[in-house]
């Protein structure tokens, strides 16, 4: 017995001193990644991460799911105060107000220069770069998976009341939904009033028409913003989606009610939703055979001059704490995504768009829009660089909007249920997202928006 | 001379019960208290600092018409399930009792339900309740519009009592029956032989002897229904429509950690857990004095 300790404590001391004296062969510097894409996307961000470790030796990137955007936000809190962070995180867009605040990062602008990359911040389109700049246009943190909103629509459903193309005004969107209902079609147009869907139907709505959500720029001029959704078109569209709904022209299709919108749409069942680009691919996938359809820019109203839809999406935050070592490598990870390479890997196996001018310029020299399945997607680019950004379009900047999109699904339901009137929801909405922006503002005592 | 054994003094008894005493301070009492410092700050969520509010949560959430429709539905649900799953259970213990053909079976089937995970049933009650693929389908098709619980906030909540109670059902079952087979047989025969029928056995004899099993599953009920209904709400309905199901376990959860809203979180949970002491002092002070004790 004692001879087997001896032993082991002999080879412990053997493997120490060897270990001391090889420094050359060290190990790579581990560094950890939590993201918050689940299922497919989960394991092409795997693949990800085992190309960046292959491609050079010096540090080893540990990528862990957390199942959601919302879990990956909890759990790297708790970790923070525990010392335990991650060294790079996945934070949703509507994040980025409260990462912002945190105080619990190392910006990410500053992590480059330090460590010697030289970062064209020019060549990241506005829109999804000045989503995550601060009001200076400081990039704290780097766009990660991006997409917008489009309207998928049914081609053979059109034809038959003889369109060949998609409606551009909610005008036409109207008409045609009327004149597929009298062709026989049960569900013209599916949408969902959860709060998820606040990005669509209000978010990117606001954006394209130029129409505020909120004061002092939509939240990146001041904690002091607060919402005014209750006086603009964001009225209008509403009133018109639920007279719609009352003349059975749109469905409601949810995953509570048996059907998503995404299904009801790729089985056939409905002619026109608004969704993300990223579901391009799941439509592609689990289409019905034979459906003839294609993705279009969201609708404007008549008259309106289109502005930038909103980039939606997640960003890469660099976290504080952490050691030197780590910090390179988390600053040779961000370049290795940057890169317009790792951009036609990353969109040609999600349905998630490029962040920068050079990685769309390469993916089209690669024929990459020309073909089927990814014909339609640069309709994504184009809605995102319908214009420059103005003050209200470069996003949203609010505190804990999650609770805001939340109540934005409650007021919805009110609505759709009958139970106040259109102004009087959207009144409520803005009344308690109010509260919970001027409860934020409260935790945050003398601090300003960077 | 004593021929128990004593101790001596009263530290050894101390002693002994420190590691109980431990235990129930680090899960109990420490988070509690710490529930408590928070429902009284504004806590940074990452942790940069918080700032005394006083009451100042307290009041917030009390003067918001949300909380308290968070609490009416907490209690038309907590009232509903809990007497639904125990008029149930109590009928299928009584049958089962009365050892009719294959009651040995149903006792067996009967007490699964509550081996099965909340969100589990969850699942599988939202594929059964969903109106246009799953049984309800079938009505809506007789009857267009009648089953709607993503609009209509009384079917959501049908729907979340109907599972809850499934689940709970299995549970009361269980003792209920052991409550039944526990009163002597000769008591029931004796009733029979005198010329009383099943019904009338029931209520003069069963019915009374089984009262503290049913004052201790009212109890046990209710306070479940305040906080196991947690995975059914947030497979099912997430709180929706228009909140008519965010009960208040549910709420606390969404502002807590989907909102980042910590503070408030932890007022409204030091509210719920007040709630549910108020309800059990409540029905042991005024309930309890209808039961029998044997």
């Amino acid at each position: 017995m004692s001879m087997i300790k001896h032993g082991l404590a002999a080879l412990a001391a053997g493997t120490i001193s060897v270990s001391l004296a090889l420094p050359a062969i060290a190990a790579p510097t581990k560094f950890d990644f939590w993201f918050g894409l689940s299922g497919d996307l989960e394991r092409v961000v795997q693949t990800l991460c085992k190309n960046f470790n292959e491609s050079q030796k010096e540090y080893e990137v540990v990528c862990t799911s957390q199942g959601n955007y919302d879990a990956t936000l909890q759990n790297t809190i708790a970790a923070f105060r525990a010392g335990k962070q991650p060294t790079v995180v996945q934070v949703y867009d509507v994040g980025t107000a409260t990462m912002m605040l945190s105080g619990a990062y190392k910006p990410a602008d500053k992590l480059m220069e330090e460590n010697g990359y030289k970062v064209d911040y020019s060549d990241y389109f506005p829109g999804i770069a000045r989503y995550y700049a601060t009001s200076k246009g400081e990039m704290l943190s780097f766009p990660f998976n991006s997409s917008t909103a489009l309207m998928y629509w049914n081609k053979d459903a059109f034809a038959k009341i003889g369109k060949t193309e998609a409606p551009k005004t909610w005008e036409d969107v109207g008409a045609d939904l009327k004149a597929l209902k009298d062709a026989g079609y049960e569900c013209p147009m599916a949408i969902n009033i959860s709060g998820n869907e606040s990005w669509q139907l209000m978010e990117q709505f606001s954006a394209i028409h130029n129409q505020p959500i909120a004061t002092e720029n939509n939240g990146y001029d001041g904690l002091d913003a607060r919402l005014e959704v209750n006086k603009t078109k964001f009225v209008q569209y509403v009133g018109d989606l639920k007279k719609w709904y009352d003349e059975g022209l749109i469905k409601i299709k949810s995953k509570d009610l048996g059907q998503d919108m995404v299904q009801a749409f790729a089985s056939g069942t409905c002619e026109v939703i608004l969704s993300s680009v990223g579901d391009h691919g799941t439509v592609t996938k689990t289409k019905k055979e034979g459906l003839n359809w294609d993705v279009a820019e969201l609708p404007t109203y008549a008259g309106t001059e289109r502005k930038n839809s909103l980039v939606g999406g997640a960003s890469l935050w660099v976290l504080s704490g952490k050691s030197d070592a780590e910090y390179k490598g988390a600053a040779a990870f961000l370049n290795f995504i940057q890169d317009p390479k790792t951009a036609l890997f990353w969109s040609t196996n999600t349905g998630y768009i490029p962040v920068t001018k050079s990685g769309f310029d390469y993916m089209k020299a690669n024929g990459f829009y020309d073909k089927a399945p990814y014909k339609g997607r640069e309709v994504a680019i184009a809605s995102l660089t319908a214009s420059e950004p103005t003050e209200i379009t470069r996003g949203i900047r609010l505190g804990n909007f999650t609770q805001i999109r939340a109540e934005f699904g409650t007021q919805m339901q009110a609505i759709f249920a009958n139970k106040v009137s259109v102004q009087d929801g959207i009144d409520t909405l803005v009344k308690n997202g109010d509260a919970i922006l001027d409860r934020f503002q409260q935790t945050y005592p003398n601090k300003t928006l960077p | 001379m004593e021929k128990r054994v004593t101790f001596s003094k009263w530290t050894v008894g101390i002693l002994f019960a420190v590691p109980q005493l431990l235990l129930i301070f680090t899960f109990f009492y420490w988070p509690a208290g710490q529930a408590v410092y928070w429902s009284l700050t504004l806590q940074q969520p990452w942790g940069g600092g918080n700032i005394w509010v006083g009451l100042d949560n307290f009041k917030s959430i009390l003067s918001s018409a949300d909380y308290w429709n968070s609490i009416t539905a907490s209690l038309v649900f907590a009232g509903i399930s809990t007497g639904l799953a125990m008029f149930i259970a109590l009928v299928l213990a009584a049958l089962t009792d009365r050892q009719l053909a294959g009651s040995r079976f149903y006792r067996v089937v009967l007490i699964w339900p509550y081996g099965i995970a909340a969100p589990a049933l969850a699942l599988a009650f939202r594929f059964i309740l969903a109106p246009e693929a799953g049984f309800m389908a079938v009505v809506n098709r007789m009857w267009p519009g009648f089953w709607d619980p993503g609009l209509d906030g009384v079917d959501a909540m049908a729907s979340i009592i109907a599972a809850f109670s499934w689940k709970y059902v299995g549970y009361n079952f269980i003792f209920f029956l052991a409550a039944f087979q526990a009163i002597p047989r000769s008591l029931i025969e004796a009733a029979a032989m005198d010329g009383s029928g099943v019904v009338r056995r029931f209520f003069d004899i069963q019915f009374p002897l089984i009262t503290p099993t049913i004052f201790f599953l009212l109890v046990i009920n209710i306070t479940e229904s305040f906080q196991d209904s947690f995975g059914i709400v947030d497979i099912m309905t997430s709180g929706g429509p228009a909140n008519a199901t965010n009960l208040m376990v549910y709420k606390i959860y969404s502002d807590g950690f989907k909102g980042l809203d910590y503070s408030g979180a932890a007022a409204q949970s030091i509210i719920l857990m007040l709630l549910i002491i108020v309800l059990t002092i409540f029905q042991f002070r005024f309930i309890e004095r209808r039961v029998h004790y044997r």
